[in-house]
């Protein structure tokens, strides 16, 4: 039974984490409709970066990781900048591959660059475990979903009072609109990749420093897709609960798995059954907008 | 758009039979047969090396052409081709191994199978307006992915599973230089197949659906119907791709399916040109030549200062992948259309030579 809620806890750690990551790729997907594809390109470029100034640079965390906040905020811009923005007027379909060869460009780019092995990070927090309600749960966990709840909290903010978030939410509803407004559309199309390059950076991070870093980070970004369409592809709150979701659905598959079924490989296949499921029975998710229509 | 221009003055149809033939002109038809002849005496003076890539256009080709019908005419976006075509692989050596099908009608098999297996993954995604198929089908590239992995009675487990050659009345096909007539053979039936069901009612319709499925819809074009089916018309390429595949290495390994196959099929059809039938043989030509050219280049570079900064040799599996990802991106930011767009560009500048606007 500890094993059941030591496996629930980490679900719902990882979940948050997905949840991060699924708020990021659906602030694209809202502000410009395109699925991207290389979102876990993000995570593994923001968690290679700091990494790189933390040990060749020997940079305190704390001077490393605004430095590469900031290189994935001009990153992100550039990328849009360069790649996509020649891509407006195209139909959404070349867009959409476009991002598939970009994931598949930076990640034989890290691969490259970084080697193919998990490297850990130095360590940051000093005591290992701490205890709580009778679960060892690691320093580096807890920190983790502080993290994500404050990102979450922060996007909340960002969207509800923020000058550009507004903005941003006039863009995702209709662009014609934003822009008789006199809101730049081309800017949000930039700023979104910017923030959400930003913040899955910041997840990425997360990850690295909890399990190293490797190109297997990127799988975050593929994970990212049941947690959408569960939660609704649209709904940023719906990205968060799907992500939660998500997490803790394959670590009860996990133990399901180890329990009784002996499947193996359970963890990282069980999202996908979900997601045929879901797109089966409800298509539009939990909170996404209703107006996908059957065919 | 250049289509047109290639059309000479006063030069006009009167009937649509003549508008929808295989090959306008009767000098085109002379080509592409002169063409299938020249190939037929391949295997006289190639040799095994250029075979073998021969051999592998073919085969991937064919699954390359349902990709494009699904993604280039239909407008729909699959991720999990490798997974299809790695289904119509096995399913092909499972046939003939288990139950003793001769291959030769293994394979047609393999490819329903597969189209079996692709309807259970697209029917809910393909029934939904949007892209939601591209989802769908990455959750099915790695369910079959594990599949595969796992169901040792269909594909050998880790272990991969033996497939017979290729026999016809007792002659089996189990050199390259006999091989590579299959595998003509399929490429031309495929092609002509899928170049039929273009001018036929039903490929109007899919390029209906992909340019506007609102007017599709209006015109009582019945667009769960026609996204059904160009998927399933997909998976069954695939599968007939793979079937060739199998036969052809004479073993299936679990572990060559991953998505990164998946994605050099998309790359194959974006270089060749989406929605154009030929570009899909000259873009799989391109992506399976484009290692070899990177393999020439490394070797040329090598020893040079470019070689020792890099560390090329090393990097080699990595500016592979690169190149695939960097290729996908350059062609559709500056030449969407395609090889076959150049290759029409190149052809109506000859034709109107010196005059060529």
């Amino acid at each position: 039974m500890t094993l059941f809620f030591q496996l629930l806890v980490n679900g719902l750690i990882v979940g948050a984490l997905y949840g991060v990551v699924a708020m990021s790729f659906v602030l694209i997907y809202k502000a410009s409709r395109i699925v991207n594809f290389a979102q876990g390109e993000f995570l593994l470029i923001g968690a290679w970066t700091c990494w790189w100034l933390l040990t060749s640079w020997q940079l305190p965390f704390w001077i490393g990781f605004p430095i590469t906040l900031a290189f994935m905020l001009v990153f992100g811009i550039v990328l849009q900048v360069v790649v996509l923005r020649p891509m407006i007027g195209e139909p959404i379909i070349s867009v959409i591959m476009v991002t598939i060869g970009l994931s598949i460009f930076f990640q034989a780019l890290m691969k490259w660059m970084f080697g193919v092995f998990a490297k850990p990070f130095p360590t940051i927090f000093a005591s290992p475990t701490v205890n709580i309600l009778g679960l060892d749960v690691q320093t580096v966990y807890v920190m983790s979903l502080v993290i994500s709840l404050l990102i979450m909290a922060g996007f909340g903010w960002f969207f509800k009072y923020s000058r550009m978030g507004l903005a941003m939410r006039a863009t995702a509803f209709d662009q014609q609109v934003a822009q008789s407004l006199g809101i730049s559309v081309r800017h949000m199309f930039a700023m979104s990749w910017a923030i959400s390059a930003m913040v899955s950076a910041v997840a990425g991070v997360t990850v690295g420093v909890v399990n190293g870093v490797s190109s297997a980070l990127s799988f975050f970004g593929i994970k990212v897709f049941p947690a959408v369409i569960l939660g609704g592809l649209d709904s940023v709150a719906g990205a968060v609960l799907g992500g939660l979701i998500v997490g803790v659905l394959e670590n009860l598959a996990h133990y399901l798995d180890s329990q009784w079924l002996n499947w193996g490989n359970m963890y990282e296949i069980a999202p996908f059954y979900v997601l045929i499921v879901i797109l089966m029975i409800k298509p539009y998710g939990l909170f996404g907008t209703k107006d996908i229509e059957r065919v | 758009m250049a289509n047109i221009s290639l059309i000479p003055s006063g030069d006009f149809k009167t009937r649509y039979a003549a508008d929808t033939t295989i090959f306008p002109t009767k000098t085109s038809r002379n080509f592409a047969i002169l063409g299938v002849a020249l190939l037929l005496l391949c295997p006289a003076f190639m040799d095994r090396y250029w075979l073998n890539l021969c051999i592998q256009i073919g085969y991937l080709g064919i699954a390359a052409l349902g990709l494009n019908i699904l993604v280039g005419f239909t407008g729909q976006i699959s991720i999990g081709h490798a997974a299809f075509f790695g289904f119509g692989a096995f399913s092909s050596a499972w046939l003939s191994n288990s139950f003793g099908i001769p291959v030769a009608l293994a394979i047609p098999l393999a490819g329903v199978m597969t189209t079996g297996v692709g309807m259970l993954f697209g029917i809910p995604a393909a029934r939904l307006k949007g892209l939601y198929l591209a989802i769908a089908t990455l959750a099915a590239q790695y369910i079959l992915q594990d599949f595969f992995s796992r169901a040792d009675w269909f594909t050998g487990g880790t272990a991969g599973t033996i497939a017979e050659p290729f026999t016809l009345f007792g002659y089996a096909f189990d050199t390259d230089e006999s091989f590579f007539y299959v595998v003509l053979v399929y490429v031309v039936v495929m092609y002509i197949l899928a170049t039929n069901l273009m001018r036929s009612r039903d490929g109007r319709a899919l390029v209906a659906v992909r340019d506007h499925y609102l007017s599709a819809e209006i015109m009582g074009i019945n667009l769960t119907k026609y996204r059904t089916m160009s998927f399933g018309i997909s998976s069954f390429y695939a599968g007939i791709g793979g079937a060739l595949y199998a036969h052809y290495l004479q073993f299936v390994s679990v572990e060559g399916f991953t998505i990164l196959f998946s994605i050099q099929f998309l790359g194959m059809i974006i270089i060749g040109g989406l929605g154009s039938i030929m570009g899909s043989l000259m873009g799989t030509a391109f992506m399976v030549l484009l290692p070899e050219v990177m393999q020439a280049i490394t070797t040329a570079l090598s020893g040079t200062a470019i070689d020792a900064a890099l560390n090329l040799r090393e990097a080699i599996a990595f500016l592979r992948e690169m190149a695939i990802g960097l290729v996908i991106i350059l062609f559709l930011v500056f030449e969407p259309d395609g090889l076959a767009h150049r290759w029409k560009q190149i052809k109506a500048y000859w034709k109107l030579y010196p005059f060529s606007h």
